[in-house]
């Protein structure tokens, strides 16, 4: 039957779930793109701020910028980064590529638009109320800005959340930066979870890419219900 | 000298649309309870919003307490504004109420003190922990007065506060503000197309009409022997 192949590869998955391979390799796409988000977030974080709670020239331009960005294919971001990255390019000396940090920095450039432009829309949503009320109650203008951020932190956690399910869940950065380098053992592993299940799937080891493609799918959805927890007790 | 005195303001948002204030002159006393009446658009809340330090005139000058603002945050601390929709930050009453006062530096025993009384004083004792944003649309409100008149500010600018409640909500607001100016001697300036609210609780009320003041004057001369004809039309309920 048609379905056979499919039912069977489900079910030896469930074995191999647990694997030490398997485990190796989920963890590992959990640091790469924890690391991403990390670093996303820590340049996101203040261009957000300038970008929502300021008004100067051009800003309708710059916006519009950073929402086009979100739509450049990841080929496209590991194209860019490879002819950056490759030994003989402009930074090549800083022997990123096919290493972890290599696709970490991908996946940080990958999200900056998409929680840049999740932040800023929380803020602006809420900006002027919130800043003229903290402004009518003696706040000063750093205060009355700090406090539009505090009333914004349900929409700065999505903006974290959808980065990181964005980073983990790419493929073009991940097998053009990192190369789905594996060696038992090995320290220089780039393998993660996307790079695998594309490999196992062009392979027909539909069993393993199942199983890979089931943890990927149980990270994006736990980190969504923890997020969505926190949303939910911080609001 | 009067506590506020404009001069000649003028605030327009948009070059194809007429000034939403077009030369507007108004003294107001310490301690006066003073009601800016006139339909939607006629630029009350922009009167407001100017003597708040919210917005900027385009031309024009502001006294308060016999010096000239300059728009920066030296005079914030003496002026608070309630808005017709409340807008409560996303956490408990007490965290609302304390906001000002944190900012002003009050110890921590002293805050729970004063938010303690004014919760009782505007009828919401034991609220401190709720969630403000669970509120009613009356209680809302309330907290939003509480969170002003604690402050004790000079003064308080009060922008159509009933407008959304209903008569026992309205009832207990006029009532708090007719206190707030006993006990604290606080000036009062609030908007309203109320005019039975006008009548209950001003001294002195101005009629705005197309962003210009047309008639300044004591609450019953204005209500009884209105001298301009727009004022008596407005009075009358009468559409134009």
């Amino acid at each position: 039957m048609a379905w056979d192949y499919i039912v069977q590869g489900f079910s030896e998955a469930l074995g191999l779930i647990t694997e030490p391979y398997v485990i190796e390799i989920a963890l590992r796409s959990i640091k790469v793109s924890g690391v991403a988000t990390i670093m996303a977030v820590v340049w996101s974080l203040p261009l957000s701020m300038l970008i929502g709670l300021k008004n100067f020239r051009g800003k309708w331009l710059v916006k519009t910028f950073v929402n086009g960005l979100m739509g450049v294919p990841t080929v496209i971001w590991g194209l860019i980064l490879y002819l950056l990255l490759v030994p003989r390019g402009p930074l090549g000396a800083l022997g990123l590529l096919y290493t972890e940090m290599g696709i970490s920095l991908g996946q940080a450039l990958l999200i900056t638009p998409i929680i840049i432009s999740i932040v800023v829309n929380s803020l602006e949503a809420i900006e002027s109320e919130i800043r003229e009320l903290a402004l009518t109650l003696g706040a000063d203008e750093i205060r009355a800005s700090f406090q539009v951020v505090v009333e914004s932190i349900g929409g700065i956690i999505l903006a974290v959340i959808a980065g990181f399910n964005r980073a983990i869940a790419e493929l073009g950065i991940a097998l053009m930066i990192g190369g789905n380098i594996y060696v038992k053992g090995g320290h220089y592993n780039t393998r993660v979870l996307t790079t695998a299940i594309q490999m196992y799937t062009v392979r027909a080891e539909i069993s393993i890419a199942i199983a890979l493609g089931i943890i990927l799918m149980g990270i994006v959805l736990g980190v969504n219900l923890l997020s969505n927890l926190i949303r939910k007790w911080l609001t | 000298m009067s506590f506020i005195r404009v001069i000649g303001l003028t605030k327009r948002y948009n070059s194809a649309n007429p000034p939403a204030l077009d030369n507007v002159s108004l003294e107001i006393e310490k301690g006066e309870i003073f009601c800016i009446m006139g339909h939607s658009g006629a630029g009350k809340t922009t009167l407001l919003r100017i003597l708040a330090l919210l917005e900027k005139p385009d031309t024009g000058e502001y006294y308060f307490d016999e010096a000239k603002v300059n728009w920066n945050d030296s005079l914030r601390k003496s002026v608070t504004m309630v808005f017709q929709i409340p807008v409560m930050f996303n956490t408990t009453v007490f965290k609302n109420i304390a906001y000002g006062l944190k900012i002003r530096g009050y110890p921590k025993d002293e805050i729970k003190k004063k938010v303690k009384e004014v919760l009782e004083l505007v009828r919401l004792p034991g609220y401190e922990d709720r969630k403000a944003k669970y509120l009613s649309g009356g209680e809302k409100q309330r907290v939003a007065i509480a969170r002003a008149i604690v402050l004790e500010p000079k003064l308080l600018l009060m922008d159509e506060p009933t407008a959304n409640l209903d008569p026992t909500n309205s009832a207990i607001i006029e009532e708090i503000v007719k206190e707030t100016v006993k006990e604290k001697e606080t000036t009062i300036i609030f908007s309203t197309h109320n005019l039975f609210q006008a009548k209950r609780l001003a001294h002195r009320v101005a009629h705005i009409y197309k962003g210009k003041i047309i008639e300044v004057g004591k609450t019953k001369e204005i209500f009884e022997h209105p001298e301009n004809e727009l004022t008596k039309r407005f009075i009358n309920g009468e559409l134009f």
